[in-house]
């Protein structure tokens, strides 16, 4: 512990110069004396991910994981700036940012890696062989199952709409959503909705008339809305909200109806050549004994409906994975993320 | 023997097989042509990937150009995702972009992309780098006029060459499949081709091989033109042998008879002389019996003389022959004088060269016997000689005598007859000199000519006057 805060300032101290970005939390897996060390940086929760670590590291006597939690948006700064000075600070890099590493690869920051658990994924999930899709995780919907009548429950986009669109609507002012400008992630949902343009236009226009709130973090949303202090809440990780299900009944989840968003959260080796510790971490994320422990935390989670059973033939058709490829990178242009943070702003400003 | 292949009988060994070289050939030509059209594939290839993928990029410029607004005297651009998703068609190729306005600031993208050389056009094609990788790019200029805004925006789209390659590649892998393929079907036809031309060549050895060996009549066989040349080169060598043949058995059958008389009587004699008691009817005997046997050596010349004429009528080289140098050796040599001791000849030779295309031995003893004819059988003075008489060459012999009889004469014509009562009479050897000359002038193209006037008999091997050498 002690060497893992030593590494800890020590690193504070070089990174210093780097507009003052840090870790939100860092946690060393492993032995205190290993012999090897590799550094994973994530926007992922320490807990959820450890579990899969430490399954991980059973395979692996002897290596210790530095593991290093970040802001999406303050992960993407500091490797941005890792790539154009050449030096990696992690040995593999796992955002739920993902048209943030989408652009980091158009920016031949990523090492080439091929494998046989990679290139079983699916082609939506792997572009270049540089950037891989480790887990499955719907956005979704959650309420307060004590608060929200059942018949008032949103089974879409639409029946939300419906909902916010009468003047004296209960739930003006008790629907929250990510606050896009500081989550990479709500950003990214906000964005994919927005080319869905008649729901997303009609979405927006209800939340700015029905006072709806942007605020940061997931943690934050969801305990907010079992405390009932939000009704429901707009876009939420549904990996989040299932662990949050666990411990409190009154959580209600819904995977959106006309289409649910999922993200696989996406995996690149930072620089020329890969880490080949990191790269066993990669496989082992993407084989079946990864992906069981992944399950277990519920970032591999087929999309659960409120209330009923999933019909797994009608969920599947309205999925829609959020493919990692070039196209992501329009979701990183700066004029156009300014613009959408104006109109964004906009709405909530009112 | 077994499988009815022909023995080999010649020392020489067989080249190669048609098949075998045929196979070799078009293989060779298979590989250089394989390696030409690889080249050419792949060069044609990576052009119509370029073309191919060159059309993406155009597309994507002109969708992003098109979303380009101006809002507030500021160009403002709305990037469009189908843009991205038209270059994505090349999937694992990385993209760059950049808009920017007047004076080259940069609106959005990529800050540093390089540029092409010319700004001459609206929409120009480059290649450059990406981050450390190969790039196409394109620039696309578009241009406002607005009351708000004046002047011209720039788009630079570009992306890696990964997708070309490929394509190019994949494109060339086909095309040398396919070539393979061709190439293979092409060889088995050329092999079967090459067995059902050659057919007609085995039939023919088989139908050569199973022949009687004493026939030598032309071999009859429908066969391709190109082989018919050979069969033609066959026949034509099979009938010099049947020639060949005819002409010993004849010599041999003539020999036979020629000498079984002299012979006899040279055996009669000599029995009388075995029994001849008085010394000076024996000495006569004697006398008699060399006379017989210088006869008979004569006769033995002749024949071999006339088998060396009839040989060589076939075999030997045709040269520019003076016919005054043949007269001139044989008055000079003097064999004559053995012949007929104590006999006079003359020479008489033109001044001009008298050419012919000859074998030169051939013609010296054609002229040897008809100048032993009139010793033997005319009279005194014999003159032999050389000139050229309206275009024809002649080697002459004169006598002052009458000249054979013209019954002589008329058979003249006719082969050498043994056991016939004037050559038993006169000795074989005017028959049989005559007959050689006879064959030697028409072996050469000519003719014998004979002709009797007050002067005395002359006797002439006219041939065609050689042309003139340069």
């Amino acid at each position: 512990m002690i060497r893992a805060l030593l590494s800890l300032t020590l690193w504070l101290g070089l990174s210093s110069a780097l507009a003052a970005a840090e870790p939100e939390a860092v946690r060393t897996f492993g032995p205190d004396q290993p012999a090897r060390e590799i550094t994973l940086r994530t926007t992922t929760d320490v807990n959820i991910l450890a579990p899969a670590i430490e399954a991980f590291l059973d395979t692996q006597p002897g290596l210790a994981i530095r593991f290093e939690q970040w802001g999406s948006n303050d992960l993407y700064d500091i490797s941005e700036a890792d790539c154009a000075s050449g030096k990696p600070g992690a040995d593999l890099v796992i955002s739920s940012g993902v048209q943030h590493v989408v652009k980091l690869v158009n920016d031949n920051c990523a090492a080439t890696w091929v494998s046989p658990e990679t290139t079983a994924l699916p082609k939506d999930l792997r572009w270049r062989d540089q950037v891989w899709g480790i887990s499955r995780e719907p956005a979704v919907m959650i309420y307060n199952r004590a608060l929200v009548p059942p018949e008032d429950v949103p089974r879409t986009r639409f029946d939300l709409v419906d909902l916010l669109r009468p003047a004296q609507s209960p739930y003006t002012g008790k629907v929250a959503t990510y606050d896009i400008a500081d989550s990479g992630l709500g950003f990214l949902f906000a964005f994919l909705d927005s080319q869905e343009a008649s729901t997303f236009g009609a979405l927006t226009e209800a939340f700015a008339r029905s006072g709806a709130v942007a605020t940061c973090c997931s943690a934050e949303i969801i305990d907010g809305v079992a405390g009932g202090r939000y009704l429901i809440a707009y876009n939420i990780l549904g990996s989040y909200a299932a662990q949050a299900a666990r411990d409190n009944p009154d959580l209600g989840i819904i995977a959106p109806a006309d289409y649910t968003l999922v993200l696989s959260r996406a995996a690149y080796l930072p620089g020329r050549e890969p880490n080949p510790t990191a790269a066993k971490l990669l496989d082992f994320l993407l084989s079946p004994a990864g992906q069981r422990a992944l399950a277990e935390t519920k970032l591999i989670d087929p999309i659960t409906r409120d209330g009923g059973g999933s019909d797994s033939d009608e969920t599947l058709a309205l999925q829609r994975l959020i493919a990692l490829g070039p196209a992501l990178l329009v979701a990183t242009d700066t004029m156009k993320t300014a613009r959408f943070l104006e109109r964004w702003r906009d709405i909530f400003a009112q | 023997m077994s499988d009815g292949a022909l023995p080999r009988e010649t020392g020489l060994s067989a080249t190669r097989s048609l098949t075998a070289r045929l196979v070799t050939g078009l293989s060779g030509l298979m590989i250089v042509g394989g390696l030409i059209l690889a080249l050419a594939a792949f060069a044609y290839g990576r052009a119509a990937a370029r073309d191919a993928f060159d059309r993406l990029l155009v597309g994507a410029a002109n969708d992003i150009a098109a979303s380009i607004s101006i809002r507030d005297g500021a160009p403002v651009v709305d990037l469009p995702v189908s843009a991205f998703e038209l270059l994505a068609l090349a999937p694992d190729d990385r993209i760059a972009y950049q808009v920017s306005g007047p004076k080259g600031a940069v609106l959005t993208g990529y800050e540093d992309l390089p540029r092409p050389d010319t700004t001459a056009q609206d929409s120009e094609l480059y290649d450059a780098r990406f981050k450390g990788e190969p790039a196409r790019y394109i620039r696309v200029t578009r241009r406002f006029a607005e009351r708000q805004f004046s002047g011209t925006v720039e788009v630079i789209v570009g992306q890696t060459l990964r997708a070309r390659t490929q394509l190019a590649l994949s494109i060339t892998r086909n095309a040398l499949g396919g070539l393979a393929v061709g190439g293979i079907a092409m060889l088995a036809f050329a092999i079967i081709i090459v067995h059902s031309a050659l057919r007609p060549l085995e039939r023919l050895a088989h139908r050569i091989s199973e022949r009687d060996p004493q026939d030598l009549t032309p071999i009859r066989a429908a066969v391709p033109r190109e082989v018919d040349v050979m069969v033609q080169a066959t026949n034509g060598f099979m009938g010099r042998l049947d020639r060949q043949f005819a002409t010993m058995k004849s010599l041999i059958s003539d020999t036979a008879h020629q000498l079984r008389t002299p012979v006899a009587a040279l055996r009669a004699q000599s029995d009388l002389a075995a029994e001849e008691d008085d010394p000076a009817r024996r000495d006569q005997i004697v006398a008699k019996m060399h006379s017989g046997t210088v006869r008979l050596s004569r006769l033995l010349d002749q024949m071999l003389s006339r088998a060396l004429v009839i040989h060589r009528a076939d075999s030997a080289r045709r040269e520019r022959v003076d016919l005054r140098n043949i007269a001139l050796d044989i008055f000079e040599e003097g064999d004559h004088a053995t012949l007929a001791p104590g006999s006079e000849i003359r020479l008489e030779i033109a001044e001009a060269e008298v050419p012919v295309l000859a074998d030169e031995l051939s013609l010296s003893e054609a002229a040897k016997n008809l100048l032993g004819n009139a010793l033997s059988h005319g009279e005194a003075p014999v003159t032999i000689g050389a000139e050229l008489r309206v275009g024809r060459a002649r080697l002459w012999v004169r006598d002052a005598g009458p000249g054979p009889t013209p019954e002589l004469r008329a058979r003249l014509g006719e082969r050498f007859a043994p056991g016939h009562s004037d050559t038993r009479r006169r000795g074989a050897s005017s028959g049989l000199g005559l007959a050689i000359a006879q064959s030697v002038a028409e072996t050469y193209g000519g003719t014998l000519e004979m002709d009797s006037d007050a002067a005395g008999f002359t006797i002439a091997i006219t041939l065609p006057q050689a042309e003139e050498t340069t």
